[in-house]
């Protein structure tokens, strides 16, 4: 099913989404799973990386109006040790690539990774005839979830955002999450 | 203030612009009438607000955008190059401090060396780069398409 004709209840609903959890049924693990997933899930602390127009609206996002600590993506990190997200919002270009990489390298596990907005989904206004910008971030590190727009709408962050709090409520202890890279 | 310079400068070109008063200065000159255009109480151009390379396919281009926080009136000088490889021209960061990077970063993309810049190497673009991108002749076979 394409992600056109999914409707905007399917989106939302996480109930079905964690039937596909297969965490063997022993009551025990699925309960604690589902403590730390909770617990994951709801605080999701980034970190404070942003190299374009679209760390603006990241700001707006985590700014009063849009207040994303709401979903307890609460406080920015300025060391990557104690973040968990990172949420690349803007251009990467070639030289600042190995920096991103190192960034990345740097956070403890379990880390995750928003592309957010064109340029860090896939080089997007410089995609074409560009002698200094990655095409996608997902070139350098692994992608959790991608958010499109230039620059994304807060709301449109936020959403991403609430994407990968489904994405962390599927994961069980059974079956930790690796990086692809260690 | 278009006479004082024209006397100033023999060499230099008036060039009709609709934003701003703009002369074609000779390179050799550039130095002198910078100092005069900072130092004199008449002219006290007290601030470079811009300085841009340009690649104008026969030769390049530099192009100093001056303010005067006093008088309140601006200018506009341009420079070119005798040819295209290995050019150079007289440095103004000693006048203007903001100078020292912009020319580092007209260095970095269109290969215009300054003289006696403190400072003269690439700015944004790895010390080992190859070329200078901003320039029309520039070949990136990897990421950029002819069309």
């Amino acid at each position: 099913m394409g992600i056109k004709n999914m409707k905007e209840t399917d989106f939302r609903d996480n109930e079905t989404l964690s039937l596909f959890k297969k965490s063997g049924g022993n009551i025990l693990l699925t309960s604690v799973d589902a403590l730390i997933d909770w617990g994951r899930s709801n605080s999701i602390w980034p970190l404070t990386f942003a190299t374009a127009c679209c760390g603006i609206e990241m700001m707006a996002t985590g700014a009063s109006r849009h207040d994303f600590s709401r979903f307890g993506i609460e406080v920015y990190r300025a060391s990557p040790r104690q973040a968990d997200v990172i949420v690349v919002a803007g251009t990467i270009v070639n030289k600042m690539a190995p920096v991103l990489k190192r960034l990345y390298d740097q956070m403890s596990e379990p880390k995750y990774v928003i592309a957010m907005g064109a340029c860090a989904v896939s080089g997007g206004p410089f995609y074409y005839n560009s002698y200094h910008v990655v095409r996608g971030v997902d070139h350098v590190i692994p992608v959790d979830v991608y958010v499109p727009g230039c620059p994304p709408r807060p709301e449109a962050l936020l959403f991403g955002v609430m994407q990968l709090q489904r994405k962390i409520k599927l994961e069980t202890i059974a079956n930790p999450r690796k990086s692809p890279n260690t | 203030m278009k006479e004082k310079i024209l006397s100033l400068v023999p060499g230099a070109e008036f060039q009709e612009n609709k934003q701003y008063v703009t002369f074609i200065i000779p390179s050799d000159k550039m130095r002198d009438l910078a100092m005069k255009l900072k130092n004199e109480t008449e002219f006290s151009f007290d601030y470079l607000f811009c300085l841009t390379g340009v690649d104008m396919l026969k030769y390049l281009e530099v192009v100093y955008h001056l303010e005067s926080t006093i008088h309140k009136h601006e200018l506009v000088l341009k420079v070119r190059t005798a040819e295209r490889e290995n050019t150079s021209v007289d440095t103004v960061c000693d006048i203007w401090k903001t100078a020292e990077f912009h020319e580092r970063e007209i260095y970095d993309l269109l290969g215009i060396k300054f003289n006696h810049h403190p400072d003269m190497r690439r700015i944004f673009l790895d010390d080992d780069w190859k070329g200078h991108p901003l320039r029309k002749d520039y070949v990136d076979e990897v990421n950029i398409v002819e069309l």
